[in-house]
Order: structure tokens, then C-alpha cells, then sequence
């Protein structure tokens, strides 16, 4: 079967000589689409790494990975923006959302990257923040909001030009235990469509629950993964 | 694009305000200074410039500027005028002298004697009095920066006497004359009448102003007088430049004008540099984020260019506008003749440019090697 996300075999190694660091040793993962996989394992175990490469801004030195049938590691820089900017969608731990821009303008980034225009950008944009609950906070700068409104806001802005990948790098690393449930409630709600797919990398075994895969690393190898539903569902 | 690099660049107050800041400090030091270097270089050919019906001057051969004064003899006057295509030629005295007020006031003046019938050499502005004035006995004119000089405060009015080293004048006539590099004080007088003021010497003819025939080239005439007289004769455009190249080559004012001007561009890179460089530098992770959702590298260098373009509009635009309220003051009295050509607000804008560019390339090249992962780095 075709796989949203698989990657084979794939090594990445920082640094030289006795600064070596073999960040990605052999790595094969095959990602479903309407699934929501996790990347769980200690710090430096090369969740970050592999997360990176599947969203196409890193290149490994070796292996193949292909989302949604599209080989990443082959892509040129150019083609690997292009790619990034009309497939994947980010959630960022520390959110990076820009200060200076309202709540909307901040949701509607991906679009405007897309080239519509800035009113039908941020028309899209305060649909879907209002569906997240953020109605009331639209012309609002970040700074204004809480963790978890940011973090909300971030979700919008992974989620408002619909991409086929959502990679989200410790999302509730930033925020409480209630807020971080509510969030991935809400991703999982939002951003799961048949023909979608999402990968956490997390610490946070509280949210565990909502993965649908959960693949454990260590040392830069996937050693473990396990199922949260049945084959069948 | 460009809403948001002007957003995170008015986000940042008070980097924002830094940048502006070193940038018009920069606009405003070097127009400022530019200008002012300028003006002095003016003034040194003011007295060329203002013999507007004049186009060719004949001197001494070693003459080598305005104020390098090497009497001629009289005779040569009249072998002038003998060379074909010299339209007319008149005499024209140029001497420093003493004078003195009525009130004791004592001041050095540039006096400038004009020729007895035809009275061209002198400026073609009266504010008081007119040209046939210098005709009275004991007549001279004054520029009136020179006058206020004398008599500060007060209105200049004529009928004023003054004392030229031991002989009486009275101020029959107030100019607008350019001012000069060497005095403070420029007077006219005619010919017969200044060469009396000063002390006596053999010869007192110091220039020779001429005009070519209607229809001949100054330069072809000019060239046939040194042939046929063994003087040198220059066009008014030529010697003007000879007189400025003099002072830019056997004086420290390039030198000193030109450190200043240096040191402008080099605190406006330093400044702007360093603070774009911050500025890029703490944005990074947002470029970051932009790039990761999938911003090119020519998207983030024109991200940076429009923020650097804008700071550099706004704060070449203050600049020149303090520049221009500084030199709105210098036309005015002593300082007459200060004024911020276009070419020179032309010059600053490239400079400025220059500087942003130089502090924009190293932080241009921060954003163009910026990993898109550093959005994954806590």
C-alpha cells in the first residue's frame, strides 16, 4: 500500500571527526494517512532530526523518503520550499508566531506565501481561528494571548492552507496539562481527513492517548512501535 | 511580503528608532559637512563668478588662482584689446587693505577696483544705491554682510564713512557680492580711486577681465591673447576651477572636510550595521519560521532588503531635512553662500545607500544560511 509518509533506511550524521555525531542511524517508518503518529524517545535520540527530514529541511545522507509518493531527499532547495510551502503545515514548541502581526494576519502567513491576496488570506484565516475558539481575539496581537491561545493560533496557521502534512514539534511542551489536551483534541479534530496525515514529536506521555501510532526512538533508531487503535478501525 | 517586513520592523520600536537614527545622523553629518565644503570651495572663485559680464581672464603667467595677485604692467591692457576677437577689455585691481570706522572699528576688506567708464567687474545685485553711484566722489560699494559686520545691528543704510588707510570713502552703494574666502568685507570702488586706497607699488594692474567678440569661442579667443601677449588667459569656467583646484590640492580644507565626511559613513555603518545586525539576528527565528513554511531565500533577502530600503528612506529623508533647516539659517549674512546643492543631496543618497548595503550584507548573509530546523530548536 502507498503510505502517506515512508521513509527507508534513513542516516544523518552532525559535525566530523571526534565531533561525529550520528544523529539518524538507518531509520524506516511508514506513516499512514489518517493517522496521527508520534516520535517519542529521550532528548538527542533523533526525533527532531527524522521530524526535519520528513518535512523536507533537512537532507539526509542517506536513504529515501517519499510524502505522499514524492521523494524529498531527490528535491533541490527551490523544490523543497515549494514542496514545504504547499504540503506541510508546522506547530512550532515555542509557537514563533511574528509579534508584530495580529492573530489573523499571523493564521493567514501560509496563504499569503501561496499567493492569494491578503483579504481572502485572513477571510480564511479568521474561519478557521474562530473555529478554534479565537474569535474574540482576531485582531489581537500574540503577546496579548495566553499560552494556549498561542498555541491555538499556531494550530490555525499549521492548518489554514490545508496541507496533507501537520509535523508538530513538541506542541504542548509550553503548555499546561489542560491546555495541552485541549490542543491535540483540537489537532486531532481538525487536522486528521482521510487523505491527511500528522506527526508529533513529544515528551509529553500525557497526550499519548490521542496518537493513533506511537513509534519510540532511541540512539537515532526507531526500536519500538505501537498501535493505540485497532488494525481494523 | 512586504506588510510583514514592515510590520517586524515597526514591531521593534526601539531598534527601529536606533536605525533611523544612525542613518539620518549619518544623512545629516555628511550633507551637512558636503555642503558646507562646498560653499567654502565657492567662495574661493566668488569673485570670478560675480564679474558675470566677463569671460575670460588675463593675468600674470605664474598666476595660479584668484589670490595670487602678480601686478601686470599697464601696457599690457591695450595689447589686449589688440587681439583679434577680444569684444573689450578692462582692468581690474584686487588688493587686501586696512580700513577703519568712524567708530574705530578696524578691519581687513577686500577691495576690488572696477574700470573708470565702464564700471563691469562689479557684482550685478544692488540692494542700496546703483552702479553710477561709484561715480561721486570718494564713492565705494559695500556687501552687505560686510556692512553688519561693521555696524552690527544695525540697518545698512548709505552716506557711512569709513577711513581706507588714511583716506576717506563713503558707502555710496550696498551689494549682494558672493561671499569670499579670503575677507570678510568685500568693497568696489573705481579703478583710479581703489589703486589710491592702497599703498603704492609700480604696477597695480592685477587682472585683465576681457570678453570674447559676439559669436567667437572664450577658449579660442583666450588662447590667441596668451599666443599673442605671452599672458595667460583663461575662460571665467577656467580659471573658477583652477582657483578651486588650488585650494583643493595646496590646502588641508579636502582633508579636513573629507575626515569628517569619512567618519559619517563610518558611524553610520557602524551604527545601522550593528543594529540591522541585532535586529536580523533576534528576528532570526521568526525568518526561520518563514522560511520553514516555505518562504524562499529570495522571498527572505527581499524581506530584509524592503526593511533596510525603508530604513534608509526615512532616515536619509530626516537627515537631509535637519541638513536643509541647518543650511535654511546658513544663507543668511557671513554664512551666505552655504547651501546643500542637488548633486551633493544626490552624493549623500548613495552614500547612504552604500551603507545599507554594507550593513545589510552581513546580515543577509545570517538569513541566507539560516537552517529552517532552528524553528525546531528550543
Amino acid at each position: 500500500m502507498a503510505y502517506a509518509v515512508d521513509c527507508e533506511g534513513v542516516e544523518k550524521s552532525f559535525g566530523a571527526g571526534e565531533t561525529l555525531t550520528r544523529a539518524l542511524r538507518g531509520v524506516s517508518l511508514q506513516v499512514r494517512a489518517g493517522e496521527l503518529t508520534m516520535l517519542v524517545g529521550p532528548s538527542g535520540c533523533g526525533k527532531t532530526t527524522l521530524l526535519s527530514a520528513i518535512a523536507a529541511m533537512l537532507t539526509p545522507d542517506a536513504g529515501t523518503i517519499r510524502v505522499f509518493g514524492e521523494d524529498v531527499t531527490r528535491m533541490r532547495a527551490g523544490a523543497r520550499t515549494l514542496f514545504r510551502r504547499a504540503t506541510v503545515g508546522f506547530v512550532f514548541q515555542q509557537f514563533n508566531l511574528l509579534p508584530a502581526l495580529t492573530v489573523t494576519e499571523n493564521a493567514s502567513i501560509p496563504l499569503r506565501l501561496a499567493g492569494r491576496s491578503a483579504g481572502e488570506a485572513n477571510r480564511a484565516a479568521r474561519v478557521l481561528l474562530e473555529r478554534l475558539g479565537l474569535g474574540e481575539h482576531l485582531d489581537r496581537f500574540p503577546t496579548d494571548l495566553s499560552g494556549g491561545q498561542q498555541q491555538r493560533v499556531a494550530i490555525a496557521r499549521g492548518l489554514v492552507h490545508a496541507p496533507r502534512l501537520l509535523v508538530c514539534d513538541e506542541p504542548t511542551a509550553s503548555l499546561d496539562a489542560e491546555n495541552g489536551q485541549a490542543a491535540m483534541a483540537l489537532m486531532r479534530e481538525t487536522a486528521l481527513q482521510p487523505d491527511r496525515t500528522v506527526i508529533v514529536v513529544t515528551h509529553d506521555d500525557r497526550i499519548h492517548r490521542f496518537a493513533d501510532r506511537i513509534a519510540h526512538m532511541a540512539d537515532g533508531r526507531i526500536v519500538d512501535i505501537i498501535s493505540n487503535r485497532s488494525e481494523a478501525a | 511580503m512586504a506588510v510583514i517586513a514592515l510590520r517586524m520592523l515597526f514591531g521593534d520600536r526601539a531598534k527601529y528608532l536606533g536605525l533611523i537614527f544612525g542613518v539620518a545622523f549619518s544623512t545629516l553629518l555628511i550633507a551637512q559637512q558636503g555642503g558646507l565644503f562646498v560653499g567654502l570651495m565657492l567662495r574661493t572663485a566668488s569673485v570670478i563668478d560675480d564679474a558675470q559680464e566677463v569671460n575670460i581672464w588675463v593675468m600674470d603667467p605664474q598666476a595660479d588662482y584668484i589670490d595670487t595677485v602678480r601686478a601686470l604692467r599697464d601696457t599690457e591692457l591695450p595689447r589686449v584689446r589688440g587681439v583679434p576677437g577680444v569684444d573689450w577689455a578692462v582692468p581690474l585691481f584686487k588688493t587686501t587693505l586696512a580700513l577703519k570706522t568712524l567708530e574705530g572699528h578696524i578691519e581687513n576688506a577686500l577691495m576690488l577696483g572696477i574700470d573708470d567708464a565702464s564700471l563691469i567687474g562689479a557684482p550685478s545685485r544692488f540692494l542700496q544705491g546703483s552702479l553710477e553711484d561709484l561715480r561721486r566722489p570718494d564713492a565705494i560699494a559695500i556687501d552687505e554682510a560686510g556692512y553688519l559686520r561693521l555696524w552690527p545691528g544695525e540697518t545698512p543704510h548709505l552716506g557711512r564713512e569709513l577711513e581706507l588707510n588714511d583716506h576717506r570713502a563713503v558707502i555710496a552703494a550696498i551689494t549682494d557680492a558672493s561671499a569670499a574666502f579670503t575677507a570678510n568685507i568685500i568693497m568696489h570702488a573705481p579703478y583710479s580711486r581703489a589703486i589710491s586706497y592702497a599703498p603704492q607699488g609700480r604696477n597695480q594692474l592685477s587682472f585683465i577681465l576681457a570678453r570674447s567678440a559676439p559669436g567667437l569661442d572664450a577658449a579660442t579667443v583666450a588662447r590667441a591673447i596668451t599666443a599673442r601677449t605671452g599672458l595667460q588667459a583663461l575662460t571665467s569656467a577656467d580659471f573658477r576651477w583652477k582657483t578651486i583646484n588650488f585650494f583643493l590640492t595646496h590646502t588641508g580644507i579636502p582633508i579636513s572636510f573629507g575626515t569628517v565626511i569619512v567618519l559619517g559613513i563610518v558611524v553610520g555603518i557602524a551604527i545601522v550595521g550593528l543594529t540591522f545586525n541585532i535586529f536580523v539576528a533576534e528576528n532570526l527565528r521568526q525568518y526561520g519560521a518563514l522560511k520553514a513554511m516555505g518562504l524562499s531565500d529570495l522571498g527572505l533577502v527581499g524581506l530584509v532588503l524592503i526593511q533596510a530600503c525603508v530604513v534608509g528612506f526615512i532616515g536619509y529623508s530626516l537627515g537631509m531635512g535637519a541638513a536643509a533647516f541647518f543650511f535654511s539659517f546658513a544663507t543668511k549674512g557671513e554664512l551666505r553662500g552655504f547651501y546643500l546643492p542637488d548633486w551633493v543631496a544626490i552624493g549623500v543618497a548613495g552614500m547612504v545607500a552604500f551603507i545599507m548595503l554594507m550593513a545589510t550584507l552581513a546580515s543577509l548573509r545570517r538569513v541566507l544560511v539560516l537552517d529552517p530546523a532552528i524553528v525546531f530548536r528550543s
